[in-house]
């Protein structure tokens, strides 16, 4: 068909082309590629106007620099075009499906990014007198309030900047606890199905880790850890929800075991979505817990951070608190800066000024738009998504570990046996499915592990489409078309990336190009 | 609750299918006498509009400095953040992505990492950098880390011109390790004699320029004095845009380079996130604490990025990794690489003038006043006053007054009797002629 000025109104019956055509520019339709910001700049261009700086007589102390940086010069609209483009090579949850086992992709409200960004609170100094900054710690320190109501916890460190920073934080208070009364303890419990940081937190604080194993039904195994427990134990790090998706059913024996040698309950509380509003952790013997506010409570995680991870510390740790924290008195709020007075036997400082105060505002903004009610919601929805996967999935998948999960299904690879496809291959083809892969290879204790955390966010249409998707790789796996995984994916703005390479030979930064080459001078001669 | 997609009919189908009777029956392994039956004491939910409200409220009781004349640095700057840089990182792709552990549907992420990489390396005048730390006082921590790795030594030598926060932090950080400190005491005269300390038992030497006072060093002879005993010396700049002006760290001889990279594209934000920068020499990479992005290519032989050297780190190597580390600053880095990349090297170094240009003048309109006296012989955006008054009560005033005229030194060294009148004054490019004539005015009917 043409319409009457000769123009085709539809796709020829039959294309001629391949599919899979080159372009001149390297650019696919949408898929648009960028070079390197250093690639782009000419001399001279600006990107930022500024006034002329006054003459003034230098006072640089004979400083001045000489040689020049090596930056590129570019204008506004080529810095912004350029990095519209890397992000269009992005997944991200806004896009789609993000079942990131452990890493609670969940939905980032709006309203979180637009008070962060209010006039009087994303733009306070944090060195402005307390007087002036006063509904900033009225904020904190409402939050702080959220925090040790959901925990059941009489204290809460704020300034820690991320999880790991938060079980520092943690760790830390408790070698200052056992140190406070003459103790000087050696060691620290960490489960196998532990995350990495745990033991290179205990590490950090001096501590030698040993590792407990899991039982069968995947939780830590308590025989193994009575052997293992004794007066030189500091504590015992625990993740719960665990790393394998399973609420640990004893854990308040483990909590009266720890206790009783007189070490404490460290628990990594990178999966406390599963629980909010049905159980405290307060009422399970805990006395210290970090709190992902980028996980649980919903600040972006912005490609990598930044992170917040406040830690909730029980009567026994709280004196060792690390400053600044916020106080109330008389004359309103006030921030205790220094290791004396109410201070006097906290364990230090772990940052700069007072806390990531960016992700206090984001995270107390989902708090306030959740409330009790709707805390309680997340768990009830985030649990029910993940055992509807889990049922989905079982009878395609092994589960490890028998019955109910938490927050997160935990499958392991048995079915791929002898299919040739490994779990990173069924991985990158879910990708070309438009789906961000689960957690693989983690937890180490299951092999070939798929950990599937959905959260609350996702519709059942979502989970749906994603477990016919999942069937249908799996059904592709089984009937031989190995092929096809082992070069997914497909669709991605790239394939498979060499990573042994980058290691083996790390380019790390860009470098300038050779000077030019003899060739283009005699090019630019013969023009 | 506008968050949670399903219905009240959608969860009970879903249950059905799970094969449980009721949403408690999923909860059954979580010991009975710690469940909750009721809703935790909190309020309950709010809308939008309600929320947003809430944060106006808050918001209202404070002073933002960007409503008056504001000099305040130590450690933090008031910089101009161009708008591209907030919308850039409000994209969802960015915003809402996680770490690139799936380099294929990362690239985006991955090559402004890799460009952030390099712009810290250029301007800090080193080899290489990484992807980031939590600040710059953690990462000047880590820093200290990284060099007793390195050398196989177990002291370093802080100087007393350090940020507080920054050796308080590096304390806090080793103090259950096999690592110490030797620490100088602040020298407000501005001579201080670390190469005093330097043996070979000494990992590293910890200085900071411009110093906390603002003053600027050439530190050449004291990386020579490093090198000769194998001690490194790691250089910590906390205001960026100082190195569009100055002799970069690398040049004057730097082995580790741990700064705060705040003044570049990420709002004050009352202290944070902001974004830690570390650069160092190739030939330590392995040493390296947190995430670094490489350069590979694909399949089809196209250049991409990957995180990369990841056996330093703690979910590989557990109790053995280089740091325990996971989180980095990402959208913040991100926020700083557009707004490097909008400076270019004509904008860094035009914008480091004009903040030199401000703080000259400034400077010399305070030091006219009778019984102030300006401490720094040499200086970048940021001095040190000496007041005839007690230096806090002097900021208490100027408060009243709509000014938030500097950072008492007290605050941060508390309980010196000689730092109780030294006022730290920073200008920069946000500040205008009458913002200044206001500060003066002001802090003489102060005195």
């Amino acid at each position: 068909m043409l319409n009457n000025k000769g123009r085709p109104t539809q796709p020829a019956a039959i294309s001629e082309m391949d599919t899979v055509v080159e372009t001149f520019t390297g650019n696919k339709g949408l898929e648009l590629e960028s070079p390197l910001i250093f690639e782009q700049g000419v001399p001279g261009r600006v990107g930022v106007d500024m006034v002329d700086p006054q003459p003034v007589k230098s006072r640089l102390g004979g400083l001045e620099r000489k040689d020049p940086i090596g930056l590129p010069d570019l204008s506004e609209p080529q810095v912004l075009r350029h990095f519209v483009r890397l992000s269009r090579q992005n997944y991200a949850i806004d896009a789609g499906f993000y079942p990131l086992g452990s890493c609670t992709m969940k939905h980032n409200p709006r309203i979180n990014e637009k008070v962060a960004r209010l006039a009087g609170l994303g733009d306070l100094h944090p060195m402005q007198p307390t007087s002036t900054v006063q509904g900033a710690l009225e904020l904190i320190d409402s939050l702080a309030h959220w925090l040790k109501t959901i925990t059941g916890m009489p204290a809460v460190a704020m300034s820690p900047a991320a999880g790991a920073h938060g079980e520092l934080c943690g760790v830390m208070a408790i070698r200052a606890a056992h140190e406070a009364s003459g103790e000087s303890r050696t060691r620290i419990l960490v489960p196998e199905s532990a995350h990495g940081t745990n033991p290179a937190t205990a590490a950090l604080c001096g501590y030698k880790v040993d590792a407990v194993p899991a039982r069968k039904d995947g939780r830590m195994d308590l025989d193994a850890f009575a052997e293992q427990l004794g007066p030189d134990v500091a504590g015992v790090m625990l993740t719960n929800p665990n790393t394998c998706g399973l609420f640990e059913t004893d854990v308040k024996k483990i909590a009266d075991m720890v206790h009783e040698v007189g070490g404490y309950f460290y628990c990594d509380g990178a999966n406390l979505n599963a629980i909010l509003g049905r159980v405290r952790p307060g009422d399970l013997g805990v006395d210290a817990m970090h709190i992902n506010l980028h996980k649980t409570f919903s600040t972006p995680h912005g490609g990598g951070g930044p992170g917040a991870g406040p830690v909730v510390l029980s009567e026994a740790l709280a004196p060792f608190a690390p400053i600044p924290f916020v106080t109330h008195g008389e004359n309103g709020f006030d921030l205790v800066e220094q290791r004396s007075g109410a201070a006097a036997k906290s364990f230090g400082r772990m940052k700069g000024y007072h806390g990531q105060m960016g992700m206090f505002i984001r995270a107390l903004a989902y708090m306030q738009s959740h409330g009790a009610d709707g805390l309680r919601q997340i768990a009830e929805d985030a649990v029910l998504n993940a055992n509807y996967i889990r049922v989905g999935l079982e009878d395609k998948l092994n589960s490890p570990f028998e019955g109910i999960c938490m927050h997160e299904a935990l499958f392991d690879d048995s079915t791929l046996k002898g299919t040739g496809v490994t779990t990173l291959d069924l991985a990158k083809a879910m990708i070309d499915e438009g789906y961000h892969p689960m957690t693989m290879y983690f937890p180490l204790v299951v092999h070939g592990a798929m950990l599937i955390e959905p959260t609350e966010s996702e519709s059942r249409q979502t989970l749906d489409q994603f477990i016919g998707s999942m069937r249908h790789l799996l059904d592709k796996a089984k009937t031989g078309e190995s092929d096809y995984f082992l070069s997914a994916p497909h669709y991605a703005p790239r394939r498979r990336l060499d990573e042994t390479g980058a290691a083996r030979n790390p380019l790390l930064r860009w470098v300038p190009p050779e000077p030019a080459e003899t060739e283009e001078t005699s090019l630019s001669a013969a023009s | 609750m506008r968050y949670m997609p399903h219905t009240a009919a959608e969860r009970e189908e879903m249950l059905t299918k799970i094969g449980v009777g009721s949403i408690d029956d999923l909860f059954t392994d979580i010991p009975e006498e710690s469940r909750l039956e009721g809703l935790l004491d909190l309020p309950l939910h709010e809308s939008e509009m309600v929320v947003e409200k809430n944060f106006r409220k808050l918001a209202a009781k404070n002073l933002s400095p960007y409503s008056v004349p504001c000099f305040l640095g130590a450690g933090a700057y008031q910089h101009h953040v161009p708008s591209v840089a907030d919308h850039i990182i409000q994209r969802s792709e960015f915003l809402t992505a996680y770490t690139p552990y799936q380099p294929e549907i990362s690239q985006g992420t991955l090559q402004a990492l890799f460009e952030f990489q390099t712009q810290v390396a250029l301007i800090t005048g080193m080899e290489v950098a990484n992807a980031s730390m939590y600040d710059g006082a953690t990462s000047c921590a880590e820093a200290v880390l990284m060099a007793c790795r390195v050398t196989r030594r177990k002291k370093a030598v802080i100087s007393g011109n350090l940020h507080p926060h920054y050796r308080d932090v590096t304390h806090t950080t080793l103090q259950f390790t096999e690592f110490e400190t030797i620490d100088l005491p602040p020298a407000v005269s501005g001579a201080e004699r670390v190469d005093d300390h330097i043996t070979s038992e000494i990992a590293c030497v910890v200085a900071q320029n411009p110093d906390f006072f603002g003053r600027l060093h050439d530190l050449s002879a004291l990386a020579e004095e490093c090198h000769a005993a194998g001690t490194l010396l790691v250089v910590v700049v906390n205001e960026v845009v100082s190195l569009g002006a100055i002799t970069s760290p690398g040049e004057m001889g730097a082995d580790i380079v741990a700064g705060e990279g705040q003044s570049i594209g990420v709002p004050l934000s009352f202290g944070g996130p902001y974004v830690g920068l570390l650069a160092t020499r190739q030939k330590f990479v392995r040493q390296m604490p947190g995430r670094l992005c490489g350069q590979t290519v694909d399949q089809d032989g196209k250049r991409g990025f990957v995180l990369t050297l990841s056996t330093r780190e703690q979910h590989i190597r557990r109790e053995k990794a280089t740091s325990n580390i996971c989180t980095n600053a990402g959208l913040c880095s991100l926020a700083f690489t557009i707004h490097m990349s909008l400076l270019g090297e004509s904008g860094l170094t035009k914008l480091a003038s004009l903040n030199h240009s401000q703080a000259v003048t400034l400077a010399e309109k305070l030091e006219a006043i009778d019984g102030v006296d300006l401490l720094n012989d040499s200086f970048f955006n940021e001095f040190t006053l000496r007041l005839p008054m007690n230096a806090a009560s002097a900021v208490e005033k100027l408060g009243e007054k709509g000014i938030l005229g500097g950072v008492p030194v007290s605050r941060l060294i508390p309980d010196d009797p000689e730092m109780a009148n030294l006022l730290l004054v920073a200008a920069t490019e946000t500040c205008s002629a009458s913002d200044m004539d206001d500060f003066v005015a002001t802090l003489k009917e102060v005195l």
